[in-house]
């Protein structure tokens, strides 16, 4: 059964047509990713799905709610949750603040201390510095804490946002080692890359946007191995 | 001896421009808004608690009075006024505040008239301690809003709702993300924001019991620029703020020859200081967004 389900989504911007009734889904368990260039839609498609922007068509079904008209704060307490793009964290809070800030849609916080030691224990980095004031980390320290905020809230789809954007080529392996991870402990995960061939190895199904569409979809190897992907976003 | 009554008279005219400013600086912070119908709010206060004292003659009743109504009238006027403004130009917000302004000082003239009310809240009288005399409303100032910053400082940091305060205030998308329901925050910075004037408006009354419509607009400002001078968006940066126009409003005052500028002298310090800290004193570098 699909977790999420995306269909017809059109977002405008004033008059720009960024999003032109886009549809996809993304079944529970499944790593799905959207590839694209950058103005595709990507982030776009991220922020509508979740609430930040407002659809102006189409519907949007998550978990057996219709969330197309809900505000942001409501579809997280559904159990969504977004690594945003460029991280977002709190810059002036600390590393162990801002893991408070990402349970903040759990009212009942008895599993608190052992949610917080599951994300130390998956970031160890983000334990050694947990007082550190979250706007001196480095860039992938940073990544760490975005993706371990989104975590806080135990979400059963966590959205990422460009995670690998700036960052070390070994840290980008790292970081998608940890997606593949989070999934593999049961959290549904829908990816937006612009990294089309570390993403569609990780991924069970993506789907391909151009200019506001989707153009292509299949099986992360299916995309690997097509030539128009090839051709546009694997170099080659 | 002089010196330290000064200084007392100062910090307690201080903690009410305070008390001011971390009304304005805490809506700034959270709805990135200049509220400049916020003084205002302390001359309907002001009303509430002569109504209120007309009618008991007890200045708690009073105070209790002023605080319930403000609070519902901050969050009244956000909801109609600012709320249908999100995401307007800033110009837009600011006229729209400026008039609100207009708009309280004209209905309270219409209520009230134009001949100042007097308040009597109580006379205090004086305290003498150690060659210092200073009247005690000074202290009774000083000290309520030493507490009340107190708790308002511990309500920031250690409760749910004054951590999605910090969060909305850094990144109202990504506090959004968290599942923080930002208008429901914005409308409990106004409220909080708006007791706060409802205590300011006591403490004038205390400080000169004259009560007119306008009771609001000059501490308004003064209480904006010690905002400016924390550094607007910072609570401690308000309270700081706050103390400093007060002492040197205090001191200013008790030097003969330049006691006739004492408001201009409020203002050149304002100048100075962002001439030297243009952020204010304890104001944040604006972040790059990366």
């Amino acid at each position: 059964m699909a977790l999420l389900e995306v269909k017809d989504l059109s977002v405008y911007y004033g008059v720009i047509q960024a999003l032109k009734g886009i549809s996809f889904e993304v079944n529970e368990g499944e790593i799905v990713t959207l590839i694209g260039a950058n103005g595709a839609g990507k982030t776009t498609t991220m922020q509508s799905v979740i609430g930040l922007i407002p659809a102006n068509a189409g519907k949007v079904m998550y978990d057996g709610h219709d969330i197309t008209k809900m505000p942001c704060h409501k579809i997280v307490h559904l159990g969504m949750s977004q690594v945003p793009e460029g991280r977002r964290i709190f810059q002036e809070l600390t590393v162990y603040e801002n893991l408070v800030m990402g349970a903040y849609s759990i009212k009942d916080n008895a599993g608190f201390k052992e949610d917080i030691e599951k994300i130390y224990a998956r970031f160890p980095r983000l334990a050694e510095r947990k007082n550190q004031i979250a706007g001196t980390l480095s860039g992938g320290e940073q990544q760490m804490l975005a993706m371990g905020r989104a975590l806080m809230s135990k979400p059963k789809l966590l959205m990422l946002d460009e995670p690998s954007m700036g960052l070390s080529p070994l840290l980008v392996d790292q970081v998608f080692e940890i997606i593949k991870d989070i999934n593999k402990d049961g959290t549904t995960i829908l990816l937006v890359e612009q990294n089309a061939g570390k993403s569609l190895a990780i991924s069970d199904r993506a789907y391909v946007l151009e200019t506001g569409s989707i153009v292509l979809s299949g099986t992360g190897a299916e995309l690997a191995t097509s030539d128009e992907v090839k051709k546009a976003y694997l170099g080659g | 001896m002089k010196f330290i009554e000064t200084l007392i008279n100062g910090l307690s005219m201080g903690s009410t421009y305070a008390m001011i400013a971390l009304g304005y600086t805490m809506v700034y912070g959270i709805a990135k808004m200049l509220n400049f119908a916020h003084g205002d709010i302390i001359m309907v206060g002001g009303y509430m608690i002569f109504v209120t004292m007309a009618a008991t003659g007890n200045p708690i009743l009073g105070l209790l009075a002023a605080v319930i109504f403000c609070a519902a009238l901050g969050v009244t006027i956000e909801k109609v006024a600012y709320k249908p403004l999100r995401g307007a130009s800033p110009l837009a917000v600011l006229i729209t505040a400026i008039g609100v302004s207009y708009l309280l000082q004209s209905i309270a003239q219409i209520i009230f008239g134009t001949a100042p009310k007097m308040v009597n809240i109580a006379d205090l009288g004086n305290l003498s301690f150690a060659g210092i005399t200073v009247p005690v409303y000074t202290l009774v100032t000083l000290g309520c809003s030493m507490v009340i910053m107190i708790i308002l400082s511990l309500f920031v940091k250690f409760t749910r709702t004054g951590r999605a305060m910090i969060a909305v205030s850094e990144d109202k998308g990504a506090a959004q993300l968290m599942g923080i329901n930002v208008n429901k925050i914005i409308m409990i910075t106004f409220a909080i924001g708006s007791v706060l004037a409802a205590f300011a408006g006591l403490f004038m009354l205390m400080k000169s019991p004259s009560l007119t419509n306008t009771l609001g607009a000059m501490p308004g400002i003064k209480a904006f620029t010690a905002a400016v001078i924390g550094g607007i968006g910072s609570i401690p940066g308000a309270m700081l703020g706050g103390l400093l126009m007060g002492v040197v409003e205090a001191i200013s005052l008790t030097i003969p020859e330049i006691a006739p500028y004492t408001d201009a002298i409020e203002f050149i310090t304002l100048i100075i200081i962002l001439l030297v800290r243009p952020t204010g004193i304890l104001g944040k570098k604006r972040r790059e967004k990366v």
